[in-house]
């Protein structure tokens, strides 16, 4: 081969670490209801901000965030990156917007991607609602909301959002 | 539930997998030992003190001047300077029977490279032994064109 005579410039390193991730008390609750078609947050008691996905505690007051919360599965886009180069564990038809979705009733965004929307017509504010697969292929991981798409209803004014950034 | 994931006394856990598919550039001087390596060689490089370095390095780790452009041959078999016995390898380490990671002194070289020793079992292996590379059939520039050391004479 002709490549053999050529002096060897790069060699391949790769690096691969292989976990098994504990999703905590608080989060596999949220995943059980995920399973269940229901989003559930935690109100902190102290801030009475809801966080979503849960992880047990409030991070501002350092307490624990033990009252349950069914939120809603729709929200508004606070911010967004389009995605066009294609990565191996993301079977999501390139172009697609990348989101933050703060659920109505919570206070911190979610992230999701949202598709059946022109990636030209993303922008803060929009109002958009989960996608979730047929019930009975509901499971308690995120693969259960495939992804967020519009629902028409008028943008919510930057001075609402701006808290969320 | 997902296949993948499962309870565990009440929590839910999944596998996570980070994977980093690169590729790094290896420069002038260790490009010749890859190089090298591919054509079933091993090479250093000479410092300005006339010292061998095995891998090449572009500096002189004594002194951090610039290496010589003196290339040349050493081993294939070399002296074990030190060595750690794995009795359970992992899933990408060079061999998938127990071994050992050894620093091992080519002839030639006045500095000593870490590769695997295929030995069998830790009773045969000691400081001072020599040992032989295995090269592999097919190579292609890459530290594991060499699969592992052996016992000299083996």
């Amino acid at each position: 081969m002709a490549d053999e005579a050529k002096p060897v410039t790069n060699i391949k390193t790769p690096m691969r670490l292989e976990y098994r991730y504990s999703a905590g008390v608080a989060t596999s609750r949220f995943l059980r209801g995920i399973g269940q078609g229901k989003i559930l947050g935690q109100r902190c008691p102290s801030c009475r901000k809801v966080y979503v996905p849960p992880r047990g505690s409030c991070p501002r007051c350092a307490v624990p965030t033990v009252e349950e919360v069914e939120l809603s599965d729709e929200g508004t886009i606070t911010t967004f990156a389009i995605v066009r180069v294609p990565s191996e564990n993301i079977d999501v038809p390139l172009p697609f917007a990348s989101v933050h979705v703060l659920l109505d009733g919570c206070d911190i965004p979610f992230f999701s991607v949202v598709q059946e929307c022109p990636v030209d017509q993303i922008r803060i504010g929009m109002r958009v609602q989960a996608v979730w697969v047929p019930k009975e292929e509901l499971t308690s991981t995120l693969q259960s909301i495939r992804y967020f798409k519009p629902t028409g209803e008028p943008d919510v004014p930057f001075e609402k959002l701006k808290e969320f950034l | 539930m997902s296949d993948l994931v499962r309870d565990e006394g009440g929590v839910l856990t999944a596998p996570h997998v980070l994977e980093y598919p690169y590729r790094r550039s290896v420069g002038p001087v260790l490009g010749r030992f890859f190089t090298a390596l591919r054509d079933g060689r091993l090479v250093g490089v000479k410092t300005a003190k006339g010292r061998v370095l095995v891998p090449p390095a572009e500096y002189d780790p004594e002194t951090g001047a610039a290496v010589s452009d003196a290339f040349v041959d050493v081993g294939p078999g070399g002296v074990v300077t030190t060595w750690s016995w794995v009795s359970r390898p992992r899933a990408k380490q060079p061999l998938d029977r127990p071994f050992a990671w050894a620093l091992i002194r080519l002839d030639g070289a006045d500095t000593a490279m870490l590769h695997a020793v295929d030995a069998g079992e830790p009773s045969r292996m000691k400081t001072g032994m020599r040992v032989v590379p295995r090269w592999r059939a097919e190579r292609v520039g890459h530290i594991g064109d060499i699969e592992c050391f052996q016992p000299e004479g083996e």
